[in-house]
C-alpha cells in the first residue's frame, strides 16, 4: 500500500472504485449493501456532525452504539476528520444500565474523552451520569444530510498521529486505551494481508464485536482499507442464531472468517442437521482461530461437523494477536494443515521445556500459532527478561512496525510492559521450528468467549457482600471442554450453614457479576473459613485455589 | 415442568444442586444463565417439551424467570 494514512488510502479507493461493494449488513429481517461511495457519504455526515460540535484533531470520541451502520460509519466519520474514535462495548441484556453508565463515566474522566456518540435512548442516562464533566454527548439522530467533502478535505493527519484507540476489555478495573498510529495500522494491514494472501476476490464474513482487535481490525478496518467485500452481522444476533454466519458464507461465497476458539465448539454443536443440507462452505479459504487459547479438539469437532458442507481441514488456520500490536503477531500458513506439537506433560510442567513425546503416553497437544508476520519479531525470555532458546518456555516478547504508541494517558503502564523497543506480552510459550506455541499466561487473566476478564476486578466487586469474608475470595478460570472456552469460578469463604442464607449470598454474587461485567459466573462455591489459599505476600494464589477446587468439587468421585 | 427446568438449571447449568432457585428469580439479569446457556436451555426445552423458540424470542424479557419460561412454553403447547 503506497499510502501513509488510512485517510489517503480510503480517498484513493473512493476515486478509483466508488461503486465497488464495501459492506453488507445483515439485520434481523433482511440485509443491505453499501458501496464505497454510499458508505463514505454516510461517514462524511458523521464527520460533519463532529465538526459542527467543534471537535479538534486528536480529540477522543467514544462510540456507545449497537452493532450496525451508525457505529461503523460514525467510526470512520471521526477518523476522517482527524479525531480519535474508540468503540465501547454495548450494553448487554443482563447488565445494569446504571453500572454500565458508571463505567463510561470512569473512562470519560480518566481518558479525557471529548465527545460520545450514542443514540437518543441512552442520551438522558449518559447526561445524568456525566453531569459536571466537560464532554459533548451527540446522538446519531443529529446526523446531518450534507457531509464534508472527504475527497478534497485537506489532510489533517500524518502517519505518526493516532488513528484510533482500542480499549482493553477490562470490566470494573481501569480501562487501558491502546493508541495506534496510522503508520502502525497501515503496516499491520500490509503485513497481515500478505500473511493471509489477501486478494480482491476475497469476501470476509464476521459476527465479531468491534470493540475488540479481532473484530475491529480483521473484521472491519482491514477489509475496508483493502477494498475487500465485507459481510457483517451483530454478535448479539449471532449468539441467538449461529446459523446466520454459515448462511452468509454460503450466500456471499465467503472466503475468510475469524473466530475465537469457543465459536468452533458452539457452531459444531448448535447447528441442527437439517441446516447442514444445502449449506456450502467450500468457498472458504480460511477460518482463523484467534484471541483465546486454541484447542486441537475444537478444530477436530468443527472439521468433522462441517466436512459434509465442503469444508476442507486445511482451511482451519490459527493466529496469535493482540491490540498492542494492532492485531496479528503470527499466522499459520494459509492452505496448509496447522501443526500440532505433542509434548511431554511432565517436562513441560516441571522443567519448563517442550519436549516432543516419543510414544504419546503422557503427551499434551499444543496447536501452533504459526510464524511471525512480516515486520514483526518475537523472542522468548525468562523472568529476568533474558533470552531463552528453542523449546524453552518463557514469556513472549515482540518488536514490530505495528506496535502501540503507548497507553492513552497512562505512561506508567506503557513503561511496565515496554523496554528497549520490545513489548512484553504476559503470555507464555515457546518457539519450535520458527513457529510459536502458547502454553499459558503469566498474568491471571481469564478469557471467556474471547473476552478478557481480570479476576481482581471480580474479587473487588464481591468484597462488600454481607456474609462473606472480605479478601477471602478467589476467582479463576476453568477450561470447559464442551464449550471450548473458560468458565468463571468463584470461591468465597462464608460462615453461615443455613442453606437459605447461603443461596442468598450466592444469588448476590451472581447478580453483581452479571450486572457489572459482561460475563456470567458458572460456578459459585461457598467454603469454610481459611479455605482460600494465599501467597506469602497475602495475595490470592489463583492457580493453587483452582487445583484445590478441582480436587474438592469437580473430581469424578465427589 | 417448572421443577424439571429448575433441576436442569441448578444441576447442569450452574452445577449447584443445593441452590434454592425461586420461580420468579431473574435468571439472566441475576447471573445464572448467559446468552450461550440460554440457547442451550432452549435446546433442552425443545427436546423435553417439544416447544421451539425462535431466536428473537430468546431475550431477557421473555426468558428471565422460571414463571415466564413456563408461561411461554404453555402458550405454545
Amino acid at each position: 500500500m503506497p499510502f501513509a494514512t488510512l485517510i489517503e488510502q480510503v480517498q484513493h479507493l473512493l476515486e478509483t472504485q466508488p461503486d465497488r461493494e464495501c459492506v453488507t449488513l445483515i439485520t434481523h429481517n433482511d440485509e443491505y449493501t453499501l458501496t464505497y461511495r454510499e458508505f463514505f457519504d454516510k461517514a462524511a455526515g458523521y464527520a460533519s456532525m463532529f465538526k459542527i460540535a467543534n471537535l479538534q484533531n486528536g480529540d477522543l470520541v467514544v462510540l456507545v452504539l449497537q452493532h450496525g451502520e451508525a457505529v461503523i460509519c460514525g467510526f470512520w466519520g471521526a477518523l476522517l476528520m482527524g479525531s480519535v474514535p474508540s468503540i465501547f462495548p454495548f450494553l448487554s441484556d443482563k447488565q445494569n444500565p446504571q453500572s454500565y453508565f458508571n463505567s463510561i463515566r470512569q473512562l470519560v474522566a480518566l481518558s479525557g474523552v471529548k465527545a460520545i456518540l450514542t443514540s437518543t435512548e441512552f442520551e438522558q442516562g449518559l447526561r445524568d451520569v456525566l453531569d459536571g464533566i466537560d464532554v459533548r454527548i451527540l446522538t446519531i439522530e443529529m446526523l446531518v444530510e450534507n457531509g464534508i467533502d472527504i475527497d478534497t478535505n485537506p489532510l489533517v493527519v500524518g502517519a505518526g498521529d493516532t488513528a484510533f484507540l482500542q480499549h482493553s476489555s477490562g470490566s470494573t478495573g481501569l480501562q487501558k486505551g491502546v493508541m495506534l498510529s496510522h503508520r502502525a495500522v497501515m503496516n499491520q494491514i500490509t503485513s497481515y494481508s500478505a500473511a493471509i494472501r489477501l486478494s480482491p476476490d476475497d469476501v470476509i464474513v464476521s459476527w465479531l464485536p468491534l470493540y475488540h482487535d479481532m473484530g475491529l481490525i480483521a473484521g472491519f478496518i482491514m477489509p475496508i482499507v483493502q477494498g475487500i467485500k465485507l459481510v457483517l452481522m451483530s454478535p448479539f444476533h449471532w449468539v441467538r442464531d449461529p446459523q446466520i454466519l454459515l448462511r452468509a458464507i454460503d450466500c456471499h461465497r465467503g472466503t475468510l472468517c475469524w473466530l475465537p476458539n469457543f465459536a468452533y465448539n458452539f457452531l459444531a454443536t448448535r447447528i441442527p442437521n437439517n441446516a447442514l443440507e444445502n449449506l456450502d462452505l467450500s468457498s472458504m479459504r480460511a477460518f482463523i482461530n484467534c484471541s483465546e487459547p486454541i484447542h486441537a479438539e475444537s478444530h477436530r469437532l468443527f472439521a468433522e461437523r462441517f466436512a459434509q458442507c465442503g469444508l476442507r481441514t486445511d482451511a482451519l488456520t490459527t493466529c496469535y494477536a493482540m491490540a498492542e500490536n494492532t492485531f496479528a503477531v503470527t499466522q499459520s500458513s494459509i492452505g496448509a494443515a496447522v501443526r500440532v506439537d505433542t509434548v511431554d506433560r511432565r517436562e513441560l510442567m516441571d522443567k519448563r521445556l517442550a519436549i516432543p513425546t516419543v510414544d504419546n503416553s503422557d503427551g499434551m497437544s499444543l496447536v501452533s500459532c504459526g510464524e511471525p508476520i512480516a515486520g514483526c519479531e518475537i523472542k522468548i525470555v525468562d523472568v529476568d527478561r533474558q533470552l531463552l532458546t528453542e523449546r524453552q518456555i518463557g514469556e513472549i516478547a515482540l518488536r514490530s512496525n505495528s506496535m502501540l504508541s503507548g497507553y492513552y494517558h497512562r505512561p506508567e503502564l506503557s513503561q511496565q510492559v515496554m523496554h528497549d523497543g520490545w513489548y512484553f506480552t504476559g503470555d507464555m510459550g515457546y518457539i519450535a521450528d520458527k513457529e510459536l506455541y502458547i502454553t499459558g499466561r503469566k498474568k491471571d487473566l481469564i478469557i471467556v468467549g474471547g473476552k478478557n476478564i481480570y479476576p481482581q476486578d471480580i474479587e473487588n466487586l464481591l468484597n462488600e457482600i454481607g456474609g462473606i469474608h472480605p479478601g477471602r475470595i478467589a476467582v479463576f478460570g476453568l477450561f470447559n471442554e464442551q464449550l471450548g472456552t473458560e468458565d468463571i469460578a468463584i470461591v468465597a469463604e462464608a460462615d453461615s450453614e443455613d442453606e437459605e442464607v447461603r443461596t442468598a449470598i450466592k444469588r448476590e454474587i451472581r447478580a453483581r457479576i452479571a450486572q457489572n461485567t459482561d460475563v456470567t459466573a458458572r460456578y459459585v462455591q461457598l467454603v469454610e473459613e481459611r479455605w482460600v489459599i494465599k501467597t506469602s505476600s497475602g495475595k490470592v494464589a489463583r492457580d493453587a485455589n483452582r487445583q484445590k477446587f478441582i480436587q474438592e468439587f469437580l473430581s469424578p468421585d465427589k | 415442568m417448572k421443577d424439571q427446568l429448575r433441576q436442569y438449571i441448578v444441576n447442569y447449568m450452574i452445577h449447584d444442586p443445593r441452590y434454592q432457585l425461586k420461580d420468579d428469580e431473574a435468571l439472566i439479569t441475576g447471573g445464572l444463565v448467559d446468552s450461550f446457556s440460554l440457547v442451550e436451555l432452549a435446546v433442552y426445552i425443545e427436546q423435553e417439551f417439544g416447544v421451539h423458540f425462535d431466536d428473537p424470542e430468546l431475550t431477557a424479557e421473555n426468558m428471565d424467570t422460571l414463571n415466564k419460561i413456563v408461561a411461554n412454553i404453555e402458550a405454545k403447547q
